[in-house]
């Protein structure tokens, strides 16, 4: 089965990161495969920016991302260009207070988690991204915890291993818990 | 850890195109870089700058892309396996001194990473805009050899490769690795080092008074001798004889010169091209496309066979020398072929050429994007009835 | 030892590649006698030729690479320097001699030159300086002087020359010297000296072409250039290069760097050194 994921947002927030950490826990931490491809302007800094995902059971034809079963957006702008072209009954992840105009969405399922907030709250904005990662795990269940993690610690500097970690916690929290809600 | 370990780093990695490329010319021996910055092939400068000198290479950033070439021919004539990675800028930059290690016949290879032209273009967009020029782009007449990968696996095995034809044929090998694969991340499988396959270019088997450095063997390919190793051998971007020596009014030494340069190419394509088959043993209409629109085609040809059309995909691994029986042979059993290609229409006319009266639709995409395969299935609907 | 009778041979001939010979040069130009100074340098200095690689451009002066029995090279007009960089990166035991024209060197290639200067890579630089582009039918160069007449300076150069001294002086050469044709000797041993040298080493050669540059600029013969090179000529050993400017009047010749400064092969080894104990895995 092929799954089309897309995050967007803009440039520093750990967008295109945030897509090579998903493709790299399934395709080196879980046999899975999976490729990623990204988008940015000439400036690397600030821009809007997207990173796209597709994980497969087989090899994968096309690698870009054409009708996301999961978006994950993190900035206005991301949200109003890209929220018309995930698909119907796929899963919006986003972070509220970066996107204050919401349109409602019936056909959509979606979920608000406050990513920047809770990185302030733990001291680092730049978290952000494995926060968002965190819940995007417990809400989607793309890839095992485990491979996520795995794949986060191989993908930053040496010395911010618990501070990766404990935002993944606590964005894989808050998103079991909003999970929960909307399930209940 | 040995040199060798430390050059090839066996295992499952996750790399973009460009890092699969500069790995894969690690493993293949490559101990020389010389480059100058450019989007979007920076990443494979900056991985060689920092793992050249772990392997006991050199990296150097030179002031442009004509010395980064002029630098990589030098470093060949001194014996090193030797590489630059640029973009369709400096591409057209370096293409004299393209001639002159065609002229020299030192072995070398050239990646581009194609983005948007021409000029400056869209520098973080992709294109395959540059695939004529890889073949034409030098004056005079001449024949290089240029693969294209569409898998990061393929960037890291055929950059591999790259380096065993230039060693082989003594002739610069281009990888033009369109940016979308440039920049994209798959998995990478670097094999065990005795399992690379490594070619080194053939040295003289005779003392120096009887070295003639342009004296080729059968197989066309002249033995070639490194500097200091006591040959005191000539090299000139002149024609010159099987000695070396200029013979600038001499038409023979011309014609015998141009045609053996061109002629190991040529008499050696069946050895040298490399082309996938998929799904074309019945098909009636095929695809031929390369790079990052093969994966595009290869998706549409799927939903093809789905919607019960038979339809096939012909995926071009060496766009020079063309592979052009091999397109003639495909032609031949369909009815019709479809080029999706990221620029204007450039390879397509070879296609149109070996394909003879084959009817070929072309499909062009400018500006990043590929073709969605839904684009190129149209284009196979098209040509059903 | 037996006695045996043998050819009296030129003192010169092993160290010239008699297949390219006879040279295309013009009588009177001073190119072979550069060649003849380079070569009797590598003789006294008894080098181990099998060491020497001869880089060279496009230009008159740029055929000499052909003529030495060396590994040689004759790259495409403007970048034998770095062609040359190449070769002493990637065996650093090879001395690396270019030899080109102020054409080849400072017009077409006179950002390698600068380059290479300021890393100090330790190749040598030996320009044949006649003013003009001799082998394509005198045009005007990056040397002409002021108001001199060329094929393409019918009206005179309205374009100032470079100071050759001061530029490499300037871009970081560790040694630079000039001389004219006439100062056969110093020349040799300048050469010489930049052979043995560590860095990157610069001698400008004033050198007459009288069929060409001789002709359009009314200078004359290959002896009146002598009578030029005599009467001008200035030994001015280590003064300051700013003022070593050319003019009808004065030909400040003589050395005018000398000074040690690490060099790229020799920081890059250090920091190869360094590296090897680092690798970078995957991922
Ligand atoms: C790219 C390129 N442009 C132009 C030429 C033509 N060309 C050949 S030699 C030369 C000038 C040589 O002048 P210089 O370097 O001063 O050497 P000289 O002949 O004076 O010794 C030129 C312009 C060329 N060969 N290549
Ligand atoms: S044209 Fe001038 S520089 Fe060239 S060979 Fe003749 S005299 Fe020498
Ligand atoms: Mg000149």
């Amino acid at each position: 089965m092929r799954l089309e994921v897309r995050i967007a947002g803009f440039g520093g927030q750990g967008i295109i990161r945030a897509g090579l950490i998903v493709a790299m826990a399934a395709s080196l931490y879980e046999d899975k495969n999976a490729v990623q491809t990204q988008s940015y302007g000439p400036e690397s800094r600030g821009g809007s920016c997207r990173s796209e995902v597709v994980i497969s059971d087989d090899e994968i034809d096309f690698p870009k991302v054409t009708d996301p079963d999961i978006l994950v957006v993190m900035s206005q702008a991301a949200y109003t260009r890209y929220a018309g072209t995930l698909k119907s009954g796929g899963t919006l992840i986003l972070d509220p207070d970066m996107i204050p105009q919401q349109q409602t969405m019936h056909d959509k399922r979606i979920y608000k988690v406050p990513a920047t907030k809770m990185a302030e709250e733990l001291g680092k904005t730049i978290i952000a991204n494995v926060i968002m990662l965190g819940a995007l795990t417990s809400i989607t269940r793309i890839v095992d915890a485990e491979a996520m993690k795995k794949a986060i610690l191989s993908n930053i500097p040496k010395g911010t291993e618990k501070l990766n970690l404990d935002a993944f916690e606590k964005g894989y929290e808050y998103g079991k818990k909003v999970l929960e809600e909307s399930n209940a | 850890m040995s040199e060798k370990n430390k050059a090839i780093l066996t295992g499952r990695h996750f790399f973009s195109g460009d890092l699969a490329c500069a790995e894969g010319a690690l493993a293949a021996g490559c101990r020389f870089f010389g480059g100058y910055p450019i989007t979007p092939a920076t990443e494979i400068a900056e991985r060689m700058a920092r793992r050249l000198p772990q392997v006991g290479g050199t990296y150097i950033q030179m002031e442009d892309e004509i010395a980064s070439i002029a630098a990589v021919i030098g470093a060949s004539y001194a014996g090193l396996k030797a590489m630059t990675a640029t973009s369709g800028p400096g591409f057209s930059l370096m293409q004299e001194n393209i001639g002159l290690a065609v002229m020299t016949e030192a072995p070398c290879v050239i990646v581009n990473v194609m983005r948007g032209g021409p000029s400056t273009g869209q520098p973080t967009m992709a294109g395959q805009q540059d695939v004529m020029q890889a073949k034409w782009g030098s004056h005079g007449d001449y024949e290089i050899i240029a693969l294209t990968p569409s898998t990061v696996q393929e960037a890291f095995d055929l950059t591999i490769e790259a380096f065993n034809y230039a060693e082989a044929y003594r002739v610069p090998v281009m990888i033009m690795m369109d940016a979308i694969v440039g920049h994209m991340w798959e998995r990478v499988t670097i094999p065990p080092a005795d399992q690379i396959k490594i070619v080194n270019r053939k040295k003289p088997q005779v003392p120096r008074e009887k070295y003639a450095p342009f004296k080729p063997d059968e197989d066309l390919v002249p033995p070639m001798a490194v500097f200091g190793d006591g040959y005191h051998f000539h090299a000139t971007g002149l024609t010159h004889d099987e000695e070396g020596r200029p013979r600038t009014e001499s038409i023979k030494t011309q014609q015998t010169l141009v045609q053996r340069l061109c002629d190991k190419i040529r008499k050696n394509a069946d050895k040298i091209i490399q082309i996938r088959e998929t799904m074309l043993d019945d098909a009636e209409i095929a695809v031929v496309a390369y790079g990052i629109e093969a994966r595009a085609a290869w998706s549409a040809v799927r939903k093809a066979r789905n919607a019960g059309i038979k339809a096939g995909l012909l995926r071009l691994i060496t766009l020079w020398p063309f592979p052009e029986k091999q397109v003639a042979e495909v032609a031949k059993k369909v009815k019709t072929i479809v080029v999706p290609e990221m620029n204007y229409g450039q390879l397509v006319r070879e296609v149109e050429r070996a394909a003879k009266t084959t009817p070929v639709t072309f499909l062009s995409k400018l500006g990043e994007e590929p073709h969605k395969p839904e684009e190129i299935l149209e284009a196979i609907k098209g040509g059903k009835h | 030892m037996a006695e045996q009778t043998t050819q009296i041979a030129h003192p010169l001939e092993p160290f010239l590649r008699k297949t390219t010979i006879p040279h295309i040069w013009c009588p009177g130009c001073g190119d072979g006698t550069i060649l003849n100074s380079f070569v009797t340098a590598l003789k006294e200095l008894e080098v181990n030729l099998d060491k020497i690689a001869v880089i060279s451009g496009i230009g008159c002066i740029g055929r000499i690479a052909g003529y030495t029995n060396t590994d040689s090279f004759h790259t495409t007009h403007g970048r034998p320097i770095p062609f040359a960089v190449g070769v002493k990166l990637a065996n650093p035991e090879l001395n690396v001699i270019v030899i080109s024209g102020d054409g080849d060197l400072f017009a077409i290639g006179g950002n390698h030159f600068i380059h290479a200067a300021r890393r100090n890579i330790g190749i040598k630089v030996i320009c044949s300086n006649n003013f003009n582009y001799g082998m394509t039918g005198g045009q005007q160069g990056p040397t002409t002087p002021l108001a001199s007449r060329t094929a393409t300076t019918p009206f005179g150069n309205i374009e100032h020359p470079f100071n050759l001294v001061h530029l490499a002086a300037a871009s970081g050469a560790v040694y630079v010297a000039r001389w004219t044709t006439l100062h056969v000797r110093r020349m040799t041993e300048s050469i010489k000296k930049a052979i043995q040298k560590e860095g990157f080493s610069f001698i400008e050669i004033v050198s007459p072409c009288p069929e060409i540059y001789g002709k359009a600029s009314k200078i004359g013969t290959a002896m009146d250039f002598m009578n030029w090179f005599k009467k001008a000529s200035v030994i001015q050993n280590f003064s300051d290069p700013a003022q070593a400017e050319i003019t009808a009047e004065k030909i400040p010749v003589g050395e005018f760097v000398d000074v040690e400064k690490p060099t790229f092969e020799k920081l890059l080894r250090e920091m190869t050194a360094q590296a090897q104990g680092k690798v970078t895995g995957g991922a």
